[in-house]
This record gives structure tokens, sequence and C-alpha cells, in this order.
């Protein structure tokens, strides 16, 4: 009612207008004057305060700022500054005698109620009086650097919520807050006053509004929560917890928009983490049923989406949860890899295969989770990382994980191997491969014992896709030429039909060759081939791999002729006993030429083995030198043809001697390329880079390095420092 | 000069003009002092003589001259005078490195860069015997028993000089395998280290 006796769009006349006092064009008094405009105001109050009073007119207002316009530029009397100083001292005035009494009497929520009211009632005060005394403000005022009208009316109530020692403000505040809190209905309009009153005071500044009430509020928020953190840390699950602290969260972020200035909101927000999740953290994370660990363990993907949440918004709050991520994933690892060797142990070789197969799965598990809970948090990235490096490079059962990956790809691409895919799922599984690989340190094993098996599934494998091997398909058409020449030259036929494939040495790995002995019609076919071959090329040398050939042969059999699929060290050894009816492992050995490792694995798989095409005397389970054979005439099997397999020498140690042997090139390499540009550098550095350049294949041996370096050293590439031990010098 | 000669060609081989290992062997019993005695190695070393066993009328010309000596009396006189100046620490790193080339067999052309380890333990005693005592029985425990090398070359030879001078014995708190020490050094304090515990 009050507020709509002044109309906002009240204009200030303009000075020209004079207004006569009673003794005409004389000076006005100080006193005179002031008690004119005091009257005015003492009106102005009542009015403010309720009281019955006249209505005030604009014909009044005039009088009013007349008075003070003529007081302020009449000659000699200028009585700006008094009046100025009158215009603060009404105002102190009222609130000492009217405010200051009101608010104090008043208690609990009335308080505030009371403030917010009177704080309309001063803005309006100001505001009238402004107006009366305006014409100190475009001149006066700003000549003696003076605060403006408006600012010394706002600067008297701040004043007052200053030193108002009896007022206590904050408590009946913060209990209403308290009570939304707890679930109550409170007056949100009478918070959002009371806080836009330090807004408002602070006139462009947000210190009131921070120091006065912010502060508080802030600590005020940190205890309740502080205490409430501690009942449901004890009290509540993990998940439970969480789902609170999150509620909490939003509450409060509405809270914000409900009543608090904008900018309280991080702050506010930031305290209600501390106290729910930073000083909880840690014992949060490892509650034993319902932590970070059990989540994982039960796969409680929404818990822990929201515990990242959570824990994303405190400084370093992921730290703890990525790092109990890896434990996690390391375990899992850690006991997949014991499953397997248990597994081996009891020889179920299939446990391998299963064990790739599993830990390709729980990286796909896993690595879901860091994209879908962990938002593909860098951390969490790292973490799976580091768990899939630790237990990725353990081997099972002496075989390092190198290896368990290239066997497990070959029986994925042979044909024949234990799991039968499509192409797409081939496809598939090997991009999966190449992830899990990448946690492999001695990725050049791996390398190298693929190639050894991809070579040998190109060599035997029907179904290995070899239309893009240059050289297979150089050695069929060789093939072909081959049989053109023979079906030219009938007397270069050697009479039993040859296979022969020509590879390029270099392209394919080493093979060892030796010198076996040939059964006399074999070796017709072999100088046959030579001379073809001689035919076609002048410049190339041919080595025969023997051990790598394989024979059909005729056996006659009492029960009945069969067809024998062997390998050519065991059709070597057979053909034996065309002319003779026993011979003896030494007689045997003599004749083939061969090293006693090929000759007790070749006799073993012909007469120990599911097939016993030759009869050992003394019956035992193993070859030993003293042993004697003899043709087994009385030997059948329900097929009329049998592949008699010839298990292969286990290549495991030979590949391992080879890859160290090339980590040894590789590492004098990688110590001259550095040094060589860096012409001087320190151990440790040079150890450094060593390691960072080869870690792409694999892991260097700290000591491995060093041996190399003395090496280099001994061998004049470098030396060291005479007044540095620890540094060496390239030696050009 | 004359009689350094003199003396020189009383123990040089009539043939080849050179003292050789039996020379040595009447001037050590002269000079009262065992041929494996490491005074005489001190004497090639001031001689700078260059093949173990042999003296030419140049290398011993150049030590008895270094030494005021012109005769075998003021030779022996002259040893304890050698030895303190081998001992200080600016002329023993010099000697120690001389030591290990001394021993170094093979010509010009075909010149070997190691020691087998059996000579090596004997040259270890020899020439840091005194100085050290225990690092050197201890290595030479190790090397004995030890199967990565069969020899040791120049470098390793002047580490374990360094390691003796430089690491706590027997604490060996101070010594960081990740630092250059040649890896013999840190497979022996890693030996020395379980056989502690």
């Amino acid at each position: 009612m009050l507020l709509l006796f002044i109309d906002r769009s009240f204009t200030v006349p303009s000075f020209d207008v004079q207004v006569k006092l009673g003794r005409g064009n004389m000076e006005i008094e100080l006193e005179q004057g002031w008690e004119i405009i005091e009257r005015g105001i003492t009106r102005l109050k009542n009015i403010l305060e309720g009281l019955p009073e006249p209505k005030f007119s604009s014909t009044n207002y005039m009088e009013l700022y007349t008075t003070v316009y003529n007081m302020c530029t009449q000659k000699p009397h200028d009585y700006s500054q008094q009046l100025y100083d009158r215009y603060r001292e009404s105002i102190e005035d009222y609130i000492n005698s009217m405010v200051l009494p009101s608010l104090r009497e008043k208690h609990d929520e009335f308080m505030p109620r009371e403030l917010v009211k009177r704080w309309e009632n001063h803005k309006v005060l100001v505001r009238w009086l402004s107006h009366i005394f305006h014409y100190l403000d475009p001149e006066f005022i700003p000549r003696r650097s003076l605060l403006p009208l408006r600012e010394v009316g706002f600067i008297c109530f701040r004043n007052l919520l200053y030193c108002s020692d009896d007022t206590d403000l904050d408590s009946p505040l913060f209990r209403l807050i308290k009570s939304e809190r707890e679930g109550e209905e409170i007056d949100r309009a009478l918070l959002k006053n009371v806080v836009d009153i330090f807004v408002e005071i602070g006139m462009g500044q947000m210190d009131y509004y921070e120091n006065d009430f912010e502060d508080a509020m802030l600590k005020d928020t940190a205890a309740y929560y502080s205490r409430k953190a501690s009942n449901w840390i004890l009290e509540d699950s993990c998940p439970d917890y969480m789902l609170k602290a999150e509620e909490c969260l939003k509450r409060e972020k509405e809270r914000v928009s409900h009543y608090l200035h904008s900018s309280s909101e991080p702050k506010l927000l930031e305290k209600v983490q501390n106290e729910l999740l930073s000083v909880y953290g840690n014992q949060l994370l490892e509650k034993e049923h319902s932590g970070c660990h059990a989540l994982l363990r039960d796969d409680k993907v929404n818990d822990l989406s929201r515990m990242f949440r959570l824990f994303s918004k405190i400084p370093r709050g992921l730290e703890p949860v990525s790092s109990i991520f890896k434990q996690h994933v390391t375990g899992e690892g850690t006991a997949l890899v014991k499953q397997a060797e248990d597994a081996a142990s009891n020889k179920k070789s299939v446990g391998l295969q299963v064990f790739v197969r599993k830990v390709i799965e729980l990286h796909d598990k896993y690595l879901a989770y860091v994209s879908d809970c962990f938002q593909n948090h860098t951390l969490f990235h790292k973490a799976l990382k580091e768990a899939f490096e630790i237990f990725c490079n353990k081997g099972v059962s002496g075989s390092s994980s190198a290896e368990l990956l290239a066997t497990f790809c070959d029986n994925i691409l042979k044909k024949g191997g234990s799991e039968k895919l499509s192409d797409e799922a081939i496809e598939e599984t090997l991009e999966k491969v190449v992830k899990v690989l990448a946690y492999i340190s001695d990725k050049d094993l791996f390398a190298e014992f693929y190639r050894k098996k991809l070579a040998r599934r190109l060599l035997f494998d029907k179904s290995a896709n070899d239309d893009h091997v240059t050289d297979l398909t150089l050695a069929r058409e060789n093939q072909t030429s081959f049989e053109e020449y023979l079906g030219n030259n009938a007397n270069a036929n050697p009479g039993i039909d040859l296979t022969v494939t020509v590879l390029t040495t270099g392209f394919w790995p080493s093979y060892k060759s030796f010198d076996l002995n040939l059964p006399v019609e074999m070796v017709k076919c072999v100088e046959v081939f030579r001379e073809f071959y001689q035919t076609k090329t002048k410049h190339r040398k041919i080595t025969w791999i023997y051990s790598l050939g394989t024979c059909n042969l005729i056996g006659k059999f009492e029960p009945k002729t069969m067809e024998l699929i062997v390998t050519t060290y065991q059709a070597s050894a057979l053909l034996l006993f065309n002319t003779a009816d026993r011979l003896s492992y030494s007689e045997i050995m003599a004749q083939l030429n061969l090293t006693d490792d090929d000759v007790v694995r070749l006799l073993h798989s012909l007469s120990c083995a599911k097939y016993k095409i030759l009869i050992k005397d003394p019956n035992t389970k193993t070859i030993s030198p003293t042993d004697s054979f003899e043709f087994n005439t009385k030997f059948t099997d329900k097929m009329r043809r049998i592949k008699i397999p010839l298990p292969p020498v286990d290549e495991k140690k030979k590949v391992i001697e080879d890859v160290d042997k090339d980590r040894r090139y590789a590492i004098d390499a990688s110590i001259v390329r550095i040094m060589k540009s860096r012409k001087t550098l320190c151990h440790q550095p040079l150890v450094m880079e060593c390691v960072a350049q080869l870690g792409r294949m694999f892991k260097p041996d700290i000591k491995a390095i060093k041996k190399r370096i003395e090496d280099l050293i001994s061998r004049d590439y470098l030396e060291r420092d005479k007044d540095n031990p620890n540094l060496f010098r390239y030696l050009a | 000069m004359e009689r350094i000669d003199n003396v020189f060609y009383s123990y040089a081989n009539k043939s080849s003009g050179l003292i050789d290992p039996e020379g040595i062997e009447a001037l050590c019993s002269d000079l009262e002092v065992d041929h494996t005695d490491v005074r005489i190695l001190m004497l090639a070393w001031k001689m700078k003589s260059e093949k173990q066993g042999y003296f030419t009328l140049e290398e011993w010309r150049r030590g008895l001259k270094a030494l005021r000596a012109d005769n075998v009396h003021k030779l022996k006189k002259a040893l304890p005078e050698l030895e303190k100046e081998v001992k200080r620490p600016t002329n023993f790193v010099d000697f120690y490195s001389y030591a290990f080339q001394y021993c170094l067999t093979g010509n010009e052309k075909e010149k070997q860069k190691s020691i087998d380890i059996e000579s090596i333990c004997q040259l270890l005693d020899l020439a840091l015997g005194f100085q050290f005592r225990s690092q050197v029985d201890y290595f030479i425990d190790y090397l004995k028993i030890q199967s990565d090398y069969k020899v040791i070359n120049l470098d390793q030879w002047m580490g374990f000089y360094r390691f003796c001078n430089e690491i706590n014995f027997p604490g060996l708190s101070n010594y960081d395998p990740e630092l250059a020490w040649p890896l013999i050094l840190d497979n022996f304090v890693e030996w020395l280290r379980e056989k502690q515990t």
C-alpha cells in the first residue's frame, strides 16, 4: 500500500520554478530550512510506519526539494555539506529508533520476516529521501568525491546488520534450511527475500553476501552433512550410501535455484561432496561386503557407474577406485592363470586353448566396464592395461603367453584345429587377440612362433589359403613343369610318383637338413628332379629337407595289403625291412645316418604308438639303443589306408634361442644407434632410451643391455670415459 | 750408463740379448725378493716393460736410471722407495692398469684383450691384495665359482679397483646396480648379499 503511493515514474521537476518563501529573495537559514525539510521527512516516516497521515502530494515534494535547492544554491551560505550529513543522520535515526527495536523484539522465524519487511521499507525511504535531496547528486557529491545518496542509505542499513549483536539472523535461517533438508516444507520465499537483501545491499559486489551469509551457511551445511555422513557410513551399505549422497547433491543443487545466489552452487556442492565423499571415501570404497571390490565381484554395473559419477567430482577421487579396479582385474586374470596351470598339470591340453579364450573374454568384459561404467576415463584404461600386463606375462606350465597366443591363433586358422569358426568369427577373434597381444612384452617371441606355425600351415594344411603366397604358387608351377618334363623324357622317370615343393630360403623359417641315407628307390627320384631343375636354372642350389617330406607306402601285410602315409624318415626306416627281417637300433641308425633324437622319435612312432608296424624287442614303452626291431607281418587295421603320425620336434627351445639371439643383435643395434647420434651419454639415460626403442617388440632385460654395452666396449664401438665411469663415448 | 748396461748383460740371455724368465729369477734371488713378489711387477712398471717375463736393454736402462741404481745393491735399496711411489694414489691407478696389460699375451697383431680367470685371481692378489685384502679374497672366491665369465677384460679389471675405493665393504650400502658398474660386479654384489642373509 505504501509502495504504491509513490509512482515509480515520478519525475523530478525542473528547477526553474523557484518557490519563494516568506521573506522574498532572502537567504534561508540552516535550521529554518531544515525544519521544513524535517517535517516532511517525519511525515514520510510515519507513512512508512503505517501511521495515519494525509497523503503526500507532489506539491509537498516540490516544497521540500526546492528548499534543498535553494539552500544549496544560495550565496554565501551554501548548506550542501550540512544537508548531506543530515540526510544520512535522518536515516540513521530512523533505523536506530524504529528498525532496530522492532527487530530486537522478534524471535525465531519472525525476525527474518521483520527484516525483509524493514528492508523493503528502507528501500522506499531511501528512494523518497533521495528524491528530496536530489540536487546534491549531480554536482555537490561528485565535486567532493562523496558517496551517492542511495549508497549512503544502503550503508546505513548494512551497518545495522553488522552491529546488531542482539539480532541473530543465522540461527533462524539455518534452522529453516535444516528443516527442509530433513524433509519438511518451509517458506522458501522468506529465505529468498533474506538472501536478496545480502545481494542487493552489496550494490554490485558480492562481499556482503559471501561474508555475512554464505560463509556461515557453508559451515552450517558442512556440519550438517558431517553428522549425517558419520551415521550413514556405519549403518548403510556402500550402494545405499551412494544413493543418499547422490540424492543430497541433487537436492542441494535445487536449493540453490530456489533461494540461494547462483554463485553459491559450486561452493555448496563442494562442501557436501567433501563431507560425504572425501572424508569417508576410503571407508566407503573398502566396505567389506558392499564396497568397490564387492561391487566388481558381483557385477553391479549401476552401482559402479554411480560410484564413478560421485567420485569423479572430488579431487583425486578416482584414484582409489581405479586402483581397486586394477586389483580386481589382476586377481581375475591371475585366477585364470592358476586354473590353466591346474588343468595343464592334469594333462588336459585343451586347457591352454580355453585359457586364451577366457583371457579374451575377460578383456572384453572389463573393457566394457571401462567404457560404460567408467566413461572411458584414462585412469581406468591405464588400470586395465596394467592389470593385463601383470598376468598376461605370466606363462602357464612352462609355456610363455607369447607361445600360447600363437598356438591359439594356429588352432583357429588351421584345418583340423580345435575350433571350427566361420571366416567372420575368425577375423573377430584375431582382432581380439591383437588387443591382448598389446599387453605382452615378448612380442617378438609371439611373432617368431606365429611365423613358424604359419609356415607349417602353408606347407601342410590343405585348407590354408595360399594363393597370395608367391613362393607356393611358383612351387606349383614348378611341379607342373616337372611333370611335363617327365612326360617328355620316359627314361628319366623314376617309377615313383614324386611331388616336389621348392621354397626360397629366407622367405621361410630355417629348417635343418640332415644327410639322410635315402632308400635306393628315392635316390633316383632326387637325381631326376635335380637334372630337371638344372634345365631351369643353373645358379640355384637345392638343399633337400627330408624331415618335411611325406611318403605313401604299400604295406603287404598278411591279413591285407594296406596303404601307409608316413614321413620320409619313417619310410626310409621301414624300407630297410625289405632286405632284412630283423634290425637293431644301432644298425638302423647307421643305415639312416640320423641323430639319436630323430631315430628314437621315428622308431617310437612305428613300434610303441597306436599302430605297431614294427615289433620291438623288448616290448617296453620306450626306445633304447639296445632294442631290436622286426617287421610286423600280422599288422592290420579296419581301414585300408592309415596315417602314421610322427610328432614334430618341440621347436619351442629353438624358437626361444633364435629370439634371444635376435634380441642380442637388436640391443646391440639400438645401443650403437643411440650412441652414434648422441656421441656421449651416461649409463642410465642410455639404458632408458634403449628400453624405449625396443619396447615395441620386447622388454629388454637391464642386465642383458649391460652385457651388450660391455661387449661393445670390448669390440671398440664404445669406451668408458676416464673421469666419469658412468659416461660412455661413441668411437667412430 | 756403462755400469747399468753391464749389470743388464750379466743377467741377459746371450743369444736373445734380453733378460728372460731365467735371468729374472736370478735377479730376484740377488735382490732377495721372490719372483712372484709384487715389487718385481713394480719394477717392470717403472721400466715400462712390454712383455711379461722379459726385459729389454732399453727398458732396463729406463728403470734403473729412474731409480738411480747402477748396481744390484743400489737397486735393492731402491725397492722400498719404489713401493712407496707406486702406492701413491695418483700412480697406483696407472700401476694397476699396467699390471693388467702387462699380463696380456700375444703379439702386436693378435693382442689378447682379456685374461683368464685363474691368472686374474693371481694378479688381483698380487696387485691389490695388500691394499684391499678382504675385497680381493671374496672376489677371488666369487670368480672361481661363477660361470658367466671365463675371462676378464680391462674395463672389468679397472671397475673392480673403483669398487674397492668407492663402495663400503662389507656393508655394500652405497652400491647401486643401476649405475654403470660392470655386470660382473653387479653379480658379485648379489652373491655377497645372498651370503650375508
